[in-house]
This record gives C-alpha cells, structure tokens and sequence, in this order.
C-alpha cells in the first residue's frame, strides 16, 4: 500500500468512527434534536483535514504553528465535534454531554482553544470574513499556517459572505482555503426551491478565486483537492455532498436538517456502520 | 501624546476624526502590533497619513462593515491590536452582529471607533447621523464603551482602548471647532468619571460634546443662584457607578445631558444605578428626542432638542424649582 492509500484508509476509517459518534451525540441530544444532516454531510471533509491534510499538535491545540479551521456553517457541529473526539482533543464524556446544560459542547460552537474550538461560530455569514482576517495575520507575519474555512451552500444566501469572497482574492490569501458543503438543501427546502445559487464555483472563479470541484465524500478526491498546489491566490473548493451522508434513513432526506434520532434508528445506523449490535456503548 | 494649551487648541480646530487620525500616527510608531482596518474611510476618518506612512499596518477592506467588524476580529484572533473606524451608524449598526458574536461573544480586541456620531452631520439627514449607538452597543455583554469630551480625550481614549484586555467603542461627537475641556494633561482611566466643577445642588452629568455644554449652563445657573456640579461620564459601559451613588446622596438633582436619543444612553444607564437606591433624587433626563422629524444645520438640531447652554440651564432650572 502506498502512502496515499494509506492515508486514504486511515480518513476513511475516521470518517466512520465520526458518523458513530454522531450517532452517540444525536441519541444524546434526545428530545432536543440535532442538526444531523449538514453534520454528516462534511464527515469526510473534516476527516480529511483532521486526519490528513491540517497540521496540529493535539498535545498542544494552541500551538502558534498549526493550521486554523472556522467551521462557519456553525450548525455542521456535530461533524466538527466528532473530528476533535478523533484527534484526542474531546473526551467520550464530553462527547455524550453534548447539548445539555453547562456542557462545553452546545449545538453551535462555542470558542474554546484548549478543545481545538477555534471560533464561535452558528450565525451565518461570518466565517469567511474571519478567515481573512486571520489569513491577513498570518501573511503579514510571515507565518505559513493556512486558513481553512468550511461554508454551507445555503449559508451563501448570507450577503456578508459576498463582500469577503470579493475582498480575499484582492488580498492574494494564498493560505485561504473556503470549502463549499454543496449538499443542495438548507433549513426549509433545496436551494433550488429557496434561493437557488447557480454555479457556485463559476462565481468565485469570476472573483478571483483558484477553484475546484470535486465529490466530497471521495477521499481520494479530498485529499488530492486539498493538497494541490495553492498558487497566489485563494482556494475555493466545491465539494458535491449529501445531506445525512452514510445512513440510507437520512440521505438526501431534509427532514434530518434538524431531527430527533430514535433508538430504532440509532441502532440501524449502527448496524449500517458495521458495529455489532451488542458493542453499542 | 501630552496635552496643554497648545496641543487643545489644535486638536479642537481639526476636531475629533482628524485628531483621532493623527493619534494613530503617532500611536503606530512604537506598537509593532497595530494594524487599522478601513471601510473606504482613510479621509473621513483622518487617515491619510496613516495609510501612507504605515501601509503594513493598515488594510483597506472597502465599503463593507460587516467584512471590515469580522475581518477585524480575525485579525485580532492573531494577536493584532485591531482598530476600525467608520461613520458611526455603519460602525455600530449595519455589522451590529458580526460586533455581538465577534467582540462581545468570543471578546476579541477591537477597537471600533464610530466617527462624527450624533447629529453633527445633521445636514446628510439621519441616514448619516447617530444617535442609538450608545443604547444599542451598552446591550452587548463584554463591551466597553467610551464617549470622550473633547480632542484631547479622544486620544486618551484610544489609548487606553489600545491598552485594554477586551473590545473598545469609542464614539465621537462634535464639530470643528471641537470643544475643549482639557488645557492640561489629566489622568483618565476607563470607567472613572470625572468631576469638572464643585456644586450643591445640582449634579449634571454628561458625555461627549455636552459636557462642554454643561459647564456653559451650569455658569449660567449659577447666575440665578442654582449651584450645579458637573461631571464627564467619559465611559458609559462600565457605568461609574460609585460616582452616581455618591452625586445621588449629596445632590438634590440629578440631570444627565448627551447628544444621544434619550432611549438607552448615559441617562439609562444612570437611572438604572439610580433605581437601586433608597430615596434617591429625581433625575432629568436631556438629549435627542425619539424621532428622525427634523434634520438640518448641527446648531439647529441641538437647539430643536433643547441642547444648548441656554436651553439646558432652562430646563434644569423649571425642573429644580
């Protein structure tokens, strides 16, 4: 097995170990519900910058070096929770405590450096703009780290967002990387049905971008996107997704944006991951 | 940057965003960790050069507050001593969000100084006029917010915002010429009015330009005989609150006056340190009524609302019986 394949293995694995953990956090959260589906639908995203591409020091998650991350579609939390539980940076307990009250893990993110939570984030249409002024820093300083910035397609409604996708190109960020969730859907309906958006990657190539699309549950495709030369300008990356990707109940299914997973259901998920029944912990 | 004579008088003729401008000037040269970020304003804000003398510690985002706040906050993630100034109603209100989430939820250090606040450029009409920032930004948790008297002040509130471990908004109010208060250098810290002039009976306290209005009514109140103190509440959040305790246990009146709608400013803020106390004395509330109605010249719109010397010491006088 050569490298690459190696590291494909190792995010594919931790992509399922996210979507059980999601599993366990939904199940938590209980009559609270979660937002499940645009959680699931970057698990392979974040477990190829968690597990591959991003440097870090889970030993040390303030360390000056390591690459910064901004979760702007805040309510994909779920999938970014999963990550840090991966990479040490969340315990088990933490994990099961999430939602409740006086937990640190709330169904938005909520700043929190020691646990690998960069930024408050869960108000649409901020994320991006905090990319650049971070990536600024970073350019200013001559500090090498890259900026990666994970948006939702809905999220792009936000006209904040257009002013930031405007100025980061004039900013040549080459350390800007903005990855597009384009599962189609958002709160109440597909994107085509709300405000459809077009041709996203055609719009931020027509801004100045370096773009690229790809399918964002190949891991292969992830990774070589990911990892591919930057150029001086910065990146946009549309990554074609499912909603609740990874359980056949959920997929494509928008009821799930925000949902109570039943036990009935949890267990088919389990089974759908390959977990024995009876290893639910 | 000292204050005395000279220094007040030229500050006053340039008036605040300019002197704010040429405090960053001078501010910039021994903090390596500066950078000022601009919405298209390096000229309204005084900023000329500022941009040109220091061009790796500026970045000019555009006519895009909202990009400008968070970009700001970014920036300060970093470790940079962030500043941003606009005209006040874009700094405060068209990215009041990205300032709740960015500065007041996750408390990264920005200054964001609000530029020719109040009604001085009255003459644009109200889309250009501010007079909510106060009440809308004193309603964040975690913010500061600063509201200096004259030129001088100006620059010692930016210094101390420079200085600060939390998000700073500074406003600005006032004209050129802008009023002077302060001739000699002074101590000024965050959160620590400041009392101008001894009186007995009546305690005005005021921010901003009004405070230079104060003192001209409070001389003319003592013409009829009604002996007024008058305060600089040069810090609206945190609220001296152990000053208004004290003006409420000695003073038979108590009278605040901002250029600021009367909704949520300095005279809410006061009256809600005043609520708590026992047998505490009336208060009269001064400044902008609650209406965009009538706009024009800066003078005209303070004299509609009863915002000059005259007209304050009128009302405090019907009011103190």
């Amino acid at each position: 097995m050569n490298a690459m394949n190696e590291q494909k293995a190792h995010v594919e694995s931790m992509a399922r170990n996210m979507r059980r953990t999601i599993l366990d956090m939904s199940l938590a959260a209980g009559a609270s519900s979660s937002h499940f589906g645009g959680g699931l639908s970057i698990v392979d995203i974040m477990a190829s910058l968690f597990g591959a591409v991003m440097r870090y020091d889970p030993k040390n998650p303030e360390w000056d070096e390591r690459d910064r991350f901004i979760l702007s579609k805040g309510h994909g939390c779920l999938g970014y929770y999963a990550a840090l539980a991966e990479i040490g940076l969340l315990s088990r307990e933490e994990i099961q405590s999430f939602e409740t009250t006086g937990s640190i893990l709330l169904g938005h993110p909520v700043m929190n450096r020691k646990k690998g939570i960069e930024f408050s984030t869960g108000s649409l249409g901020m994320g991006l703009s905090l990319g650049i002024g971070v990536a600024v820093a970073g350019q200013r300083r001559n500090r090498d780290y890259a900026v990666y910035v994970i948006l939702g397609d809905g999220e792009l409604n936000e006209g904040s967002n257009w002013e930031a996708i405007m100025a980061a190109p004039n900013f040549k960020l080459s350390n800007l990387i903005a990855i597009i969730d384009r599962n189609t859907f958002q709160q109440t309906g597909s994107n085509e049905e709300i405000m459809p958006i077009g041709d996203i990657a055609a719009k931020f190539s027509t801004f100045g971008w370096r773009t690229l699309e790809i399918d964002g549950h190949d891991v292969g495709a992830l990774l070589e996107a990911l990892t591919s030369p930057r150029g001086d300008q910065p990146t946009c990356i549309v990554a074609h997704t499912v909603k609740g990707k990874g359980f056949s109940f959920s997929e494509g299914d928008n009821d799930w944006h925000h949902k109570v997973l039943t036990k009935i259901q949890y267990e088919a998920g389990l089974e759908e991951l390959g977990v024995v029944r009876g290893d639910a912990s | 940057m000292m204050i005395d004579k000279r220094n007040a008088k030229a500050w006053s003729r340039i008036g605040s965003r300019a002197a704010f401008g040429l405090g960053l000037l001078q501010m910039a040269e021994d903090r390596d960790d500066l950078i000022v970020v601009a919405a298209d304003t390096s000229t309204s804000a005084g900023l000329d050069r500022y941009r040109k003398t220091f061009p790796e510690k500026y970045l000019e985002v555009g006519i895009a507050e909202q990009n400008v706040m968070a970009i700001s906050a970014g920036l300060a993630s970093e470790g940079m001593n962030t500043v941003c100034a606009t005209f006040a109603p874009f700094q405060t209100m068209r990215c009041c969000e990205q300032i709740k989430v960015n500065l007041g939820y996750m408390q990264h250090k920005v200054t964001f100084v609000g530029l020719a606040s109040g009604v001085v450029l009255g003459q644009l009409g109200y889309s250009h006029c501010c007079i909510e920032d106060l009440a809308v930004m004193r309603a964040i948790p975690n913010l500061t917010v600063l509201s200096p008297a004259d030129c001088g002040e100006t620059l010692k509130a930016l210094a101390a915002a420079l200085d600060a471990p939390g998000p700073v908004y500074i406003r600005l109010t006032g004209g050129t010429p802008n009023p002077i208060i302060y001739e000699d250098d002074y101590e000024f810290e965050i959160g620590k009015s400041i009392r101008l002039c001894d009186g007995d009976d009546v305690a005005i306290i005021a921010t901003g330009t009004m405070v230079n209005a104060s003192l001209e009514a409070a001389e003319r109140l003592a013409e009829d005989g009604i002996s007024a103190a008058v305060v600089n509440m040069h810090t609206i959040k945190p609220i001296d609150r152990h000053a208004i305790t004290t003006l409420c246990s000695t003073h038979k009146l108590i009278v605040t006056v901002e250029e600021h709608t009367k909704i949520g400013g300095l005279g809410s803020a006061v009256a809600e340190v005043k609520s708590a106390i026992d047998k505490a004395p009336a208060q009269l509330i001064l400044g902008l009524e609650d209406s965009y109605a009538k706009s024009g010249a800066y003078a005209d719109i303070l004299e509609f609302n009863g915002l000059t010397p005259a007209l304050i010491a009128r009302d405090i006088k019907a009011a103190f019986g």
